[in-house]
């Protein structure tokens, strides 16, 4: 019964160190691979929710015709359009820390502030 | 005869601006003065189809438009079928009262934004970009308020904070407008994947995604619990409340004000998505007299109260212009959530077995629910008269300025009408909202409308502390060549001025035709036949 | 237009449930109240002296400089007593709002447990 738990403690585990490297890991790429772990792992839960035991790919085949067992395909399209919209998140908030570095000079999150006047 | 016009209305109005953004940049290469055009007639066309549709549902049987469209109150638009059969398998976008009000904001603002921009960005480059991200950000905010699919308000969720970021950090040449939007997108970014883990905990467990059909069939075992707090705590960071506010001073700071006001539109999108979720989906559970919804109404009042404190008290130290203004915004956030706790923690179970709110909390629903209209005019105004004092002397700090109310009579006259609307003077429509949130908390605690009534006046306090230091004093030499704001900027504000002296003068006209459907709509859970899981799955 | 069922419902008041609200009746009073003072106002005194010290700003006995900038009090200056007499309270919030984008994720985490708690007991 433990194999079928594996993929939601992977899940818990890539959340967990995902915001472990978000919350303290003072270098901002860091702090992004972060986000994009927690992302991964959330993609994971998905595709793990449209498992059903002894199926096939929701594709029809000559072989998987209408009454062979498929997995679900409403959650494979979720994880997909999370999947594009994480790398667009993704390619916007690198593009960002170009600009901060090349203002900044440094990546270290405690002292890309605000002015305080 | 606008019969077919309101059939298509719900897709229109999030089509309209989509195709806008990706035709900009064909007719920037034609001539600059023709996309500025184009951008303001697309949304110019769009809040007039959005004001029929708000129109068709809002009005009474006798003056509808289109009378057979709307059922109960409710229509429904679903995309690539003729009518929804169980199990729901499409996405839907079904506006009812709630979703009508919430769309006015979006006629307004945009069209506000889009105007002030003509003369605001003229001399910045990149323009095409900017208007693409624009009609972009728009179209994303309209279609978050009106779907009824929990992964489609994800998605567009996701469109607007993208597009939000982009448009803050626009002046990259400033590098606090780019750590503005980065921590922006950070947070946006978090908060959007644990909702979508609260969706999927919903999905595996229900296989729906609409929301009307979870509405109907959700039960409160310990896997809804989790997935409720997650749907609350990631949307009451997106909506700036406190102790996760401290990303809204600098983003709304730090970007140019005609983009600060769609992205307070946004603001008030997630917070309507939590009312939602709380009203509608989680609704027979949160509104059902147990210890749960004074419990959870108790909780959202303490966090209110912190969230207005930090922000009018954090507002009366700041000395740039713009991040004030974006203090006094937590605070008014502050107070919208505060009147919707109250109302939640007054839910009783009268001897009948019926549950009800009482009659405070029914007057608390109705002024929180005024309050979005009128705190995003207000500070929307606030923040475009920032812009345009930016504009004319290239400062932002307050303590650079003085003494501009020789030169720029109009927009005095716009700051003084929004300063007495934001602190709740009367007889602007501050007043109005405020009072009933006043009348309606003081019933329910004492204490809750004193810190209500100290917040206001402190915000009189922060507003004339800006009106001394930069419109107020002597004649300073630096400033003598400065002239009035262009035209357009002044139209931009009109727009905003005129509405709100509309809606204070007149606010029973607003409360019983616009807002008391809205409320309606929330209270739908109650009644038996409600109206918004049986226009999707037809029938009692 | 059947928005408004009849003309009169423009001037109708705003009922709290406690309360009411009628903002054209209140115009009403300002407007009013606001002429008799300008009524009242016409009996004083009308002849006064051009040029003389009568029609200078009046400063409470501060010098005037010819350089506007130093007269000017600064935005960061208005409100020192009340600033000076919640220094402690400011001290806290200061101290809170680090501009960290860390801190922001560790509030989230916070308050997500502490709901998780609290929804959890009940």
């Amino acid at each position: 019964m433990l194999t079928f738990q594996i993929p939601y403690l992977a899940v818990a585990g890539l959340i967990i160190i995902g915001l472990y490297a978000v919350l303290f890991k003072r270098n901002l790429i860091k702090m992004i691979i972060g986000i994009t772990l927690i992302e991964s792992g959330v993609n994971l839960f998905l595709i793990t929710l449209s498992f059903r035991e002894g199926s096939v790919a929701p594709i029809y085949t000559a072989d998987a015709t209408q009454g062979t067992l498929m997995s679900l395909p409403v959650p494979q399209a979720l994880t997909l359009t999370s999947i594009v919209i994480g790398v667009a998140v993704l390619a916007l908030m690198l593009t960002l820390v170009i600009h901060i570095y090349r203002h900044y000079g440094t990546l270290d999150v405690r002292k890309i502030k605000e002015d305080d006047n | 005869m606008f019969e077919d016009l309101l059939t298509h209305a719900p897709a229109l109005i999030v089509a309209i601006p989509l195709l806008g953004a990706f035709l900009t940049p064909l007719v920037g290469k034609i001539n600059d003065k023709l996309r500025n055009i184009f951008a303001i007639i697309i949304v110019a066309l769009n809040s007039f189809i959005i004001l029929l549709l708000s129109y068709n549902i809002l009005a009474h049987e006798s003056v509808k438009l289109a009378p057979d469209l709307v059922k109960n109150g409710v229509q429904t638009y679903i995309f690539g079928a003729q009518s929804a059969n169980y199990p729901v398998a499409r996405i839907i976008f079904e506006v009812d009262g709630l979703n009508a009000y919430m769309i006015i904001l979006g006629a307004i603002l945009p069209l506000a934004a889009i105007i002030y921009s003509w003369s605001f960005m003229k001399d910045e480059t990149g323009q095409d970009k900017y208007y693409t991200l624009m009609l972009l950000l728009t179209a994303g905010m309209l279609g978050m308020m009106m779907t009824g699919d929990l992964f489609n308000f994800f998605v567009f969720l996701e469109i607007t904070s993208i597009a939000s970021a982009a448009l803050i950090a626009y002046r990259t040449n400033n590098k606090f407008s780019v750590q503005a939007a980065f921590k922006y997108i950070v947070i946006s970014t978090i908060g959007a994947l644990f909702f979508l883990f609260a969706i999927a905990i919903l999905y595996g467990q229900y296989n729906a995604l609409n929301m009307a059909v979870l509405a109907n069939s959700i039960q409160y075992g310990l896997l809804e619990k989790i997935a409720f707090v997650l749907f609350v705590v990631a949307l009451a960071m997106k909506a700036g409340i406190a102790p996760m506010h401290m990303w809204l001073p600098g983003a709304y700071g730090r970007a140019p004000a005609s983009v600060t006001l769609i992205v307070m539109g946004t603001t008030l999108g997630s917070f309507y998505g939590l009312l939602r979720i709380g009203f509608t989906v989680y609704g027979e559970h949160l509104i059902s007299g147990t210890n749960l919804s004074i419990a959870l109404g108790w909780m959202l009042v303490g966090l209110a109260i912190l969230t207005i404190f930090v922000g009018v008290l954090m507002a009366l130290r700041q000395n740039d212009f713009k991040k004030m203004i974006g203090f006094a915004a937590v605070a008014e956030i502050g107070y919208m959530l505060l009147a919707f706790g109250a109302a939640l923690a007054s839910v009783y179970q009268d001897t009948a077995g019926a549950v009800a709110f009482s009659p405070e909390g029914v007057t608390a629903l109705r002024g929180g629910m005024f309050h979005i209209l009128n705190d995003a005019l207000d500070i929307g105004l606030l923040f475009l008269v920032a812009g345009a004092i930016y504009y004319v002397s290239k400062e932002s700090s307050l303590n650079k300025l003085g003494g501009l109310a020789r030169n720029l009579k109009y927009t005095t006259i716009f700051f003084v009408i929004g300063m007495v609307a934001v602190s709740g003077l009367p007889p602007l429509n501050g007043f109005a909202s405020k009072l009933m949130i006043y009348q309606s908390t003081y019933a329910i605690n004492p204490i809750l409308a004193i810190v209500a009534i100290l917040a206001s006046i402190l915000l009189l306090a922060v507003f004339v502390k800006v009106f001394y230091a930069a419109f107020l004093g002597p004649k300073l030499p630096k400033f003598d060549k400065v002239k009035e704001v262009p035209i357009s900027m002044l139209i931009g504000m009109l727009i905003l001025a005129c509405i709100i002296i509309f809606i204070g003068l007149f606010p029973n006209l607003v409360v019983e035709n616009v807002v008391q459907p809205a409320v309606d709509a929330l209270q739908a859970v109650l009644d038996n036949t409600n109206n918004y899981i049986a226009a999707v799955l037809g029938g009692a | 237009m059947g928005l408004i069922d009849s003309l009169s419902q423009i001037y109708e008041t705003l009922n709290t449930d406690s309360g009411f609200w009628n903002p054209l009746v209140w115009i009403g009073a300002f407007v009013i109240i606001f002429l008799i003072a300008y009524i009242l106002r016409g009996y004083g005194n009308k002849a006064y002296k051009k040029n003389t010290e009568q029609t200078k700003v009046f400063l409470s006995g501060n010098p005037e400089f010819d350089d506007k900038e130093k007269m000017h009090v600064k935005a960061k200056n208005l409100y020192w007593g009340f600033n000076e007499t919640l220094k402690g309270v400011y001290k806290i919030l200061d101290r809170l709002h680090t501009d960290n984008a860390s801190d922001f994720i560790l509030w989230f985490v916070v308050i997500l447990g502490i709901f998780f708690i609290i929804l959890g007991v009940l």
